[in-house]
């Protein structure tokens, strides 16, 4: 068939001229966060961490009671058992049940993990946020003192600071290990806050608004504050499992919680000697919990990442 | 340069100091004194050991005293091993563990970097996967674990491989690849992402459209742009190859400074912890000072962030 090539008026149409609705928005805006949120939902490996969290999160409290077993009770007739339907996970040298201790300890670990990141949370925005909105010289003294604090290794002061604050044969209670953690472990948040704020302080838009004669608290609260957001979220899900994993390697060297108590750690510590004699899964549950932690938050705080880059926007 | 050099010396120094003042400060504000837990004593052998540590001196002039034996050298001596100083176990034990941590770093420097390389050439392809996999593993998977996994499933079943001690080379090799593993995954990941934005920009497509071989392109131009936020990472990786040797040389058994690090803790011997403390910060401040410099040299940039601030 042959395309009809004859143009007559009646094959057009006016297209409808509205100076009035030009420039409405058709589609909805869709806000930073449920944008941030809706990003995060399309990666995979990001979600896994989250759903992971989540459940281990539900385990942790939910664990210690369904096996019908407590995490000090010893049973000196049923020592070293595999992991059957006796006990799921097993039992330990001394007739522990290691499910309801696994999760005891998954219990500690996480509690101890969130918590120290969020006190650094909040020594880190304070101390961050001072320098950088405080005049240039008090900047600079309070840098040189976090700067001297960050370039001392991290896990080498939290064992010192273990050491110390823990009485002998005594175990180190959890608010020892925390607070080892907490008094060096907030400098890279401040570092990073404070450098965040340097950074927006100068931009444009700050500039716009103090010309339009807005107040610096109200640049403070409008502009500076709602931007680092973004950035501290995300250290706050790393230092997450930096925390778990600082709490794991002292557990391991023997600077944990005092038995009957239990983290991941020390139950690695204890399953190092199951393995000697040939119980390996006493050591290889822990294991699996504490690297399946690791990885959970690790994917989560990269995904973060990624969602809140705006550079990655598609 | 020389002012930022300078700058740098001093607040390096100035570390050196407050660790030796946070440490000789933590380390007497324990309450009691080391020999209190063995009561039995006479109280005349008692005073003996106290003024042989000269611990009933005032702590203004321990403290004193102690600073002019480091600068010295003289770290201390250690309190349960009545033979053996700090000066000795740090003899004995810094250069296996030297060996073990410059080994691990090696592993970590050669195979990272170049993983990560692989990973962004092949973007979405099956290397990618593979060494983001790894790279996964490694970061989620503490070395204690990976330690203890390898003597399990790899050095029981291969008679190669001892399952620990120390001594020939086999010996080095599972306790070097469990502790650089951690590392080695951290610099992947770095170097893939640095390597993504460096492959998208101008200057590759120019180096392209020049007709420089490909290879010529990813080693010259790619890879040698990449590497730096790697590089700039290594004080932190050296820091954490440190804490991991502790680790690492509990499981494997190796007579190295970390253990002896890791039994002074259980043993409560302060001056060992103090001594082994101090010198280990000493060592990881110059390291530090030595990748900074060194960093400031490879990449000129640097030069102008650092001083812009």
């Amino acid at each position: 068939m042959k395309a009809d090539t004859n143009l007559r008026p009646e094959l057009f149409e006016r297209a409808e001229k509205d100076n009035k609705n030009a420039d409405k928005i058709k589609r909805p805006t869709i806000k930073y966060w449920p944008d941030v949120w809706r990003r995060l939902n399309h990666n995979k490996l990001a979600m896994l961490g989250l759903v992971l969290i989540i459940l281990m999160g539900i385990m942790s409290f939910l664990g210690t009671e369904i096996s019908g077993y407590t995490y000090f009770e010893q049973n000196l007739s049923m020592r070293n058992i595999d992991p059957g339907s006796e006990f799921w996970f097993g039992s330990d040298e001394l007739g522990r049940d290691m499910f309801t201790r696994v999760w005891y300890g998954a219990r500690y670990s996480l509690a101890i993990g969130i918590i120290a990141a969020f006190i650094d949370f909040l020594i880190g925005v304070l101390y961050g946020g001072i320098a950088g909105i405080a005049s240039r010289r008090v900047d600079s003294i309070m840098m040189r003192v976090a700067e001297v604090i960050y370039s001392i290794p991290y896990l080498l002061i939290v064992i010192l600071l273990s050491v110390v604050l823990s009485r002998e044969g005594g175990g180190t209670s959890m608010f020892v290990l925390i607070l080892a953690m907490s008094l060096t472990g907030w400098v890279p948040m401040a570092i990073l806050v404070r450098g965040q704020v340097l950074q927006l302080k100068e931009s444009e838009y700050s500039l716009a608004s103090e010309s339009l004669g807005a107040t610096k608290g109200w640049i403070l609260k409008k502009h500076i504050f709602p931007n680092t957001l973004g950035p501290i979220l995300v250290n706050v899900t790393l230092t997450i499992p930096r925390a778990i994993f600082a709490e794991a390697t002292l557990g391991f060297l023997g600077l944990g919680l005092q038995a009957p108590k239990s983290s991941l750690g020390t139950l690695a510590n204890d399953g190092l000697a199951g393995l000697a004699v040939g119980n390996a899964y006493q050591i290889i549950i822990p294991a699996i919990l504490i690297s399946l932690i690791m990885f959970s938050f690790n994917v989560l705080g990269d995904g973060l990442r990624d969602a809140l880059d705006p550079r990655l926007r598609k | 340069m020389s002012k930022y050099l300078l700058k740098r010396l001093v607040l390096s120094v100035v570390t050196v100091w407050a660790v030796i003042t946070i440490t000789f400060a933590l380390m007497h504000s324990i309450p009691g004194d080391p020999f209190k837990s063995e009561s039995k004593m006479p109280p005349q052998v008692y005073q003996n050991l106290l003024s042989q540590y000269g611990l009933d001196k005032p702590v203004t002039e321990q403290y004193v005293i102690y600073l002019g034996n480091l600068l010295q050298g003289d770290l201390g001596a250690s309190m349960k091993s009545r033979v053996e100083t700090v000066n000795d176990m740090v003899e004995r034990g810094f250069p296996v563990s030297a060996q073990l941590g410059a080994q691990a770093l090696l592993i970590a420097i050669v195979f990272g970097p170049a993983l990560g390389s692989l990973a962004a050439l092949y973007q979405n392809k099956f290397p990618d996967y593979l060494s983001m996999i790894i790279a996964i593993i490694g970061i989620s998977v503490p070395s204690f674990i990976m330690g203890t996994v390898l003597i399990q499933f790899v050095a029981r079943n291969v008679g190669f491989f001892p399952i620990g001690g120390w001594g020939t080379w086999q010996h080095s090799l599972l306790p070097s690849f469990a502790l650089a593993l951690m590392p080695l995954a951290t610099m992947a990941r770095l170097m893939r992402s640095s390597m993504l934005e460096v492959l998208g920009q101008d200057y590759i497509k120019t180096a392209k459209s020049k007709g420089i071989k490909k290879s010529a392109v990813i080693l010259k131009h790619a890879v040698r742009n990449a590497i730096l936020p790697v590089i700039s990472i290594l004080g932190t990786t050296i820091s954490n190859l440190l804490v991991g040797s502790f680790v690492i040389e509990k499981i494997f058994g190796i007579p190295g400074l970390g253990r002896f690090f890791v039994q002074s803790i259980s043993n409560r011997d302060y001056t060992l912890i103090m001594g082994t403390t101090i010198f280990y910060a000493i060592i990881l401040i110059i390291m530090l000072f030595i990748v900074d410099v060194a960093y400031m040299f490879i990449d000129p940039r640097i030069k102008l962030v650092k001083e812009g601030r």
